[in-house]
């Protein structure tokens, strides 16, 4: 763990990877330290923002250094189906970069349990960890310039669903119906950092 | 209500923004230059949270329905109400009926116009801001909108002209190094402090981009996307510093090397296009 000072209210948590930072995330928000303000994971840190009128880079410092990890896993964490049409534009592209079949990597992608690591790009838009290595590709060459709501695409170790039209140049394999972001409900976003998430083939 | 007539450039509806939910992926938003809408609000006897105008050089022709208190700050720009001349920095009487109209700002980029009672347009997340990035509150108002005037007020206005520095014509901002300042050579880090830059046209809400000398990285591989905080420098690879502001992304996958100083984060929000920045490295 290394801890870098960022500005005078947050400390950026450097982390081995996505499930040292998860478990990070999940024991300070379990027990937020004092004078915390917001959490944000990402693919290796945790930001840790603070109140400085509350609470100091020393003593949050020690707070996050003394955290246990493993406090906040046993969290009961809700899980979401994704019914998805494995129907995108770079299923055949990503067969190719896989040397699997298209049947093969719908089977892949459906047969794992993924937890959401983390948000951002956009609100709503949720990098999902926990898939098969196998599946692992390289953005495309050249992004699209919309890539529609709902589009489930891959990205090194991520899977991902676009919740509404964004520029993107994930490869995109399927699409779901199901509406990951809505101002209207009280929790917007569908996925939340600690969110299982299982895709389903229509 | 508020009935726009000229928008200007761009006028949105903030206020304190939408702070603590970063995590989830919602950008903080609010007031660019929350100082300058803090006491918007004061001098027409609102809470500091009830939501202003934004209006971004200026421009603004907007009627009132009602008779109603208004206050200006943030960028000075010449102001007319009906056929009177108006002011910055204190209390004004609209009344029903009349228009208020903003010229452009002769320094500094936003003006916040208060009216006592706060805009009343639905809250989203607890705030009334328009994110320009993720598309969250209001849209930016246009010919014809009308805007609701609410109760927020819970004071009475005290302070005739408040006591306001002027926006400097060259911004010094101090930055606090950190923490992928080691993501640029040394030698960057000297220039940064040393060179002049220029606020480029191309910033917004989402962040002030600066054109001059570029910063050479001292790495060349990906940085995976981290958390980013409003006031943020950045350096994607064309070497040119991004300074972030309230719609801020909540991740981006390029090194932040330092942090504004909270002091100087309003100021950064009043950085005009072709306006000279220098910014003072603080060693962390």
């Amino acid at each position: 763990m290394r801890i870098f000072r960022y500005g005078r209210s947050a400390l950026l948590v450097e982390l081995a990877g996505t499930d040292e930072v998860m478990g990070l995330y999940r024991a300070l928000s379990a027990a937020p330290p004092a004078g915390v303000v917001d959490l944000v994971p990402a693919a290796r840190t945790l930001l840790v923002m603070f109140d400085p009128a509350r609470t100091g880079v020393d003593s949050l410092a020690r707070v996050v250094e003394g955290a246990d990890p493993a406090a906040g896993a046993e969290a009961p964490a809700a899980t979401v189906e994704l019914p998805v049409s494995y129907d995108g534009p770079d299923l055949d592209a990503v067969a190719d970069l896989t040397g699997l079949s298209p049947a093969e990597v719908v089977r892949r992608h459906t047969g794992a349990e993924y937890t959401v690591a983390f948000c951002g790009f956009a609100p709503g838009f949720a990098y999902l960890t926990g898939g098969d290595p196998a599946l692992r590709v390289p953005r495309r060459d050249s992004p699209r310039t919309e890539v529609p709501a709902g589009a489930v695409g891959l990205a090194g170790e991520f899977t991902g669903v676009y919740p509404r039209p964004l520029p993107g140049g994930w490869q995109l394999i399927g699409r779901t119906a199901e509406t990951l972001w809505d101002v209207d409900r009280d929790q917007p976003a569908l996925l939340v950092p600690g969110t299982r998430v299982r895709f389903v083939a229509q | 209500m508020i009935e726009i007539v000229r928008p200007g450039p761009l006028t949105t509806v903030q206020d304190l923004g939408r702070p603590g939910r970063a995590g989830l992926g919602v950008s903080p938003s609010g007031a660019a230059d929350l100082g300058a809408l803090r006491l918007a609000n004061r001098l027409v006897g609102n809470p500091e949270s009830a939501a202003c105008l934004e209006v971004t050089l200026g421009g603004l022709a907007a009627r009132f329905a009602e008779t109603a208190l208004v206050a200006l700050t943030g960028a000075p720009t010449p102001v007319r109400v009906a056929d009177r001349q108006g002011f910055v920095n204190g209390p004004l009487t609209v009344r029903a009926g009349e228009t208020l109209v903003l010229g452009a700002p002769a320094r500094g980029l936003r003006t916040y116009l208060a009216v006592r009672g706060g805009i009343d347009v639905p809250p989203v997340f607890g705030s009334r801001s328009t994110d320009l990035l993720s598309g969250l509150g209001p849209e930016p108002v246009r010919p014809g909108t009308r805007l609701p005037v609410g109760n927020a007020a819970t004071g009475e206005p005290t302070v005739d002209i408040a006591p306001v520095p002027a926006l400097p014509d060259a911004l010094e901002l101090r930055v606090l190094a950190g923490p992928r300042a080691d993501w640029v050579t040394a030698d960057a880090i000297r220039l940064l402090a040393r060179q002049s830059y220029v606020v480029s046209p191309r910033s917004n809400r989402v962040g002030v981009r600066l054109d001059g000398p570029p910063l050479e990285r001292a790495r060349q591989d990906e940085l995976p996307s981290e958390g980013i905080v409003r006031g943020a420098v950045q350096v994607p690879p064309d070497g040119k510093p991004v300074l972030f502001l309230a719609d801020h992304p909540v991740t981006g996958g390029y090194p932040v090397i330092g942090v504004v100083e909270p002091a100087d984060t309003d100021l950064l929000g009043q950085a005009r296009p072709g306006q000279r920045v220098t910014l003072r490295w603080l060693a962390g």
